[in-house]
């Protein structure tokens, strides 16, 4: 798959992304409405026998679904508010500060980010400096035009040129296939769902007898619904488990996401700098570094180039560190890795 | 008659399809060529600081440092005549001088410690890099550009269009200093 069928299938799969999320928004939302504003579309109208002699149906108020307007509001204004701040959050949380010509290290890596603009025939993104002694390194931005990589100021230490240009180009790759844009709208969606469920989790009372169907006692005409209050009680429970539930799919959803990508930025950072081992040498040495990335927090784990909860986690090679985790297990990235530059060695 | 007027029209719009996409990727190829032409220049302009900085030191190196600034000279005419293969060519013999007198820069341990040559020898591998990876994509184009105008059905109107297949940005083969220059491991 080249590097256009690659952004192709990005862009398709943020759609798919946006798509799954939105279902659970509106789960969430028209549930809400459903159970506790008693708004139900599909509720038979009430018919009245008016003065031309025949039956119509009554224009009835429905209250207004304010759980599916507050919840599609904070999905996309979440989304949108990532979309527009998200670099400039990133770097203020992690205190990064603009890279500098005059010192050594900082000159050795501007000129690096720019060699491998060039590799990649892209315009280079800025470089920013993290104050902390970890090694780690992530991207942010939402287009290739206006992006940033960040590094930490253990990496320039600890690094060689090459590593740091396979770690620069790790980076790029993440840019160039668009995979900001759509992490930076999964990691978005999946802290509005969490916010959402919990609002929802918690206006939970028992009240599912207070439903449209025993609660619309005004509207004593939809007698032919009678009976189906153990069918109420039913979906209830179903729509509280979806509720309880759609935080961890998403973030299911959103990990499998990340975990791909991170395969695919080593394969084309390997690319383009043609040098498969420069990159097995630098996850080597970040694998070394078990001391947690304090400066970045966990909510900006899925653009670094590793974890940076420190690699303890990442060497659990369980089934839960699996599904849950960022990046893939180091160990997998760096045998894809191996087989790359034995196969090009041949 | 109908159905005949309907396949010619599909045809044209094939054809104006192919001729839009050649159009494009030789309009990269050019451009990709000029990224290559900047970082050149800026080579030209790196050499003879550097050589004026090692020079002192490198007292027994006269054979290296002379071939490195006569490459640069027949590149700089080369690139002003403006044969493609000439150019090729003479860029080439001044990559690999470069390559031994960077090498041979390793065996002076003052030279090493020195601030501005440490400054003057990262920005010429950022500069050699540079002109690696504009090659790289260069090529990657020009392999793209070359490949649309031979695949079947394309070669039949590319040429007649007034299309020609791009030379690739290769080290010539039969340059002497191919080699790669001896480094002595001795600690």
């Amino acid at each position: 798959m080249n590097i256009y069928e690659q952004q192709a299938r990005n862009r398709r799969m943020t759609w798919a992304v946006m798509f799954v999320f939105v279902v659970f928004f509106l789960v969430i939302g028209l549930g809400f409405d459903f159970f506790y504003l008693s708004f139900s579309p599909a509720k038979s109208p009430d018919y009245k026998w008016n003065v031309a002699g025949y039956y119509e149906a009554a224009v009835t108020s429905q209250p207004v679904p304010y759980g599916t307007i507050i919840a599609l509001l904070i999905g996309f204004g979440m989304v949108a508010n990532s979309m527009v701040n998200g670099a400039g959050m990133v770097l203020r949380s992690t205190m990064a500060r603009r890279a500098v010509s005059t010192d050594e290290k900082e000159r050795r890596f501007l000129n690096v980010v720019e060699e491998m603009a060039t590799a990649a025939g892209m315009p280079p993104p800025t470089a920013y400096v993290v104050p902390d002694p970890d090694i780690n390194a992530f991207a942010a931005g939402i287009n290739p035009q206006n992006s940033v990589i960040a590094v930490t100021e253990g990496l320039l230490s600890s690094l060689n040129r090459e590593e740091l240009q396979a770690v620069v180009a790790h980076e790029m790759s993440h840019i160039k296939n668009y995979d900001m844009r759509l992490m930076t709208v999964a990691a978005a969606l999946m802290g509005a769902i969490a916010l959402l469920s919990d609002l929802a989790g918690r206006s939970m009372r028992p009240r599912y007898g207070g439903s449209s169907y025993s609660g619309s006692s005004s509207r004593s005409s939809s007698g032919g619904r009678k009976g189906g209050g153990l069918a109420a009680i039913v979906m209830f429970v179903v729509w509280i488990a979806l509720v309880m539930l759609a935080p961890l799919v998403s973030r299911l959803l959103a990990m499998a996401i990340s975990r791909e990508r991170e395969y695919l930025a080593d394969a084309s950072g390997a690319e383009l700098t043609r040098n498969p081992l420069a990159l097995i040498s630098a996850l080597e040495k970040i694998r070394g570094a078990v001391t947690p990335t304090s400066a970045i927090n966990n909510g900006v784990a899925h653009m670094c180039i590793t974890d940076p909860r420190g690699s303890l986690i990442e060497e659990k090679l369980g089934l839960a560190a699996d599904l849950f985790a960022t990046h893939p297990p180091m160990e997998k990235r760096i045998l894809a890795l191996k087989v790359m530059a034995y196969q090009a060695g041949n | 008659m109908k159905i005949l007027v309907v396949i010619l029209l599909a045809v044209v719009a094939w054809v104006v399809m192919i001729f839009n996409s050649l159009v494009r990727l030789r309009n990269q190829v050019a451009n990709a060529y000029k990224q290559i032409d900047v970082q050149l220049k800026r080579r030209y302009d790196l050499i003879p600081n550097l050589v004026n900085s090692v020079k002192g030191e490198m007292k027994f190196e006269q054979s290296t440092l002379e071939k490195v600034i006569q490459a640069r000279a027949a590149a700089m005419n080369a690139g002003a005549a403006g044969n493609m293969n000439e150019i090729l060519a003479k860029e080439g013999m001044l990559t690999q001088a470069l390559g031994k007198l960077i090498a041979l820069t390793e065996n002076y341990p003052n030279l090493k410690a020195n601030e501005s040559v440490k400054t003057l020898m990262e920005e010429l591998t950022h500069t050699e890099n540079q002109i690696g990876f504009s090659r790289q994509l260069y090529n990657d184009i020009v392999t793209k550009f070359n490949n649309e105008q031979q695949v079947f059905p394309n070669n039949v109107f590319a040429s007649m269009m007034g299309f020609t297949a791009a030379v690739l940005f290769e080290l010539p083969v039969d340059a002497k200093d191919r080699e790669a220059p001896k480094v002595e491991l001795t600690v």
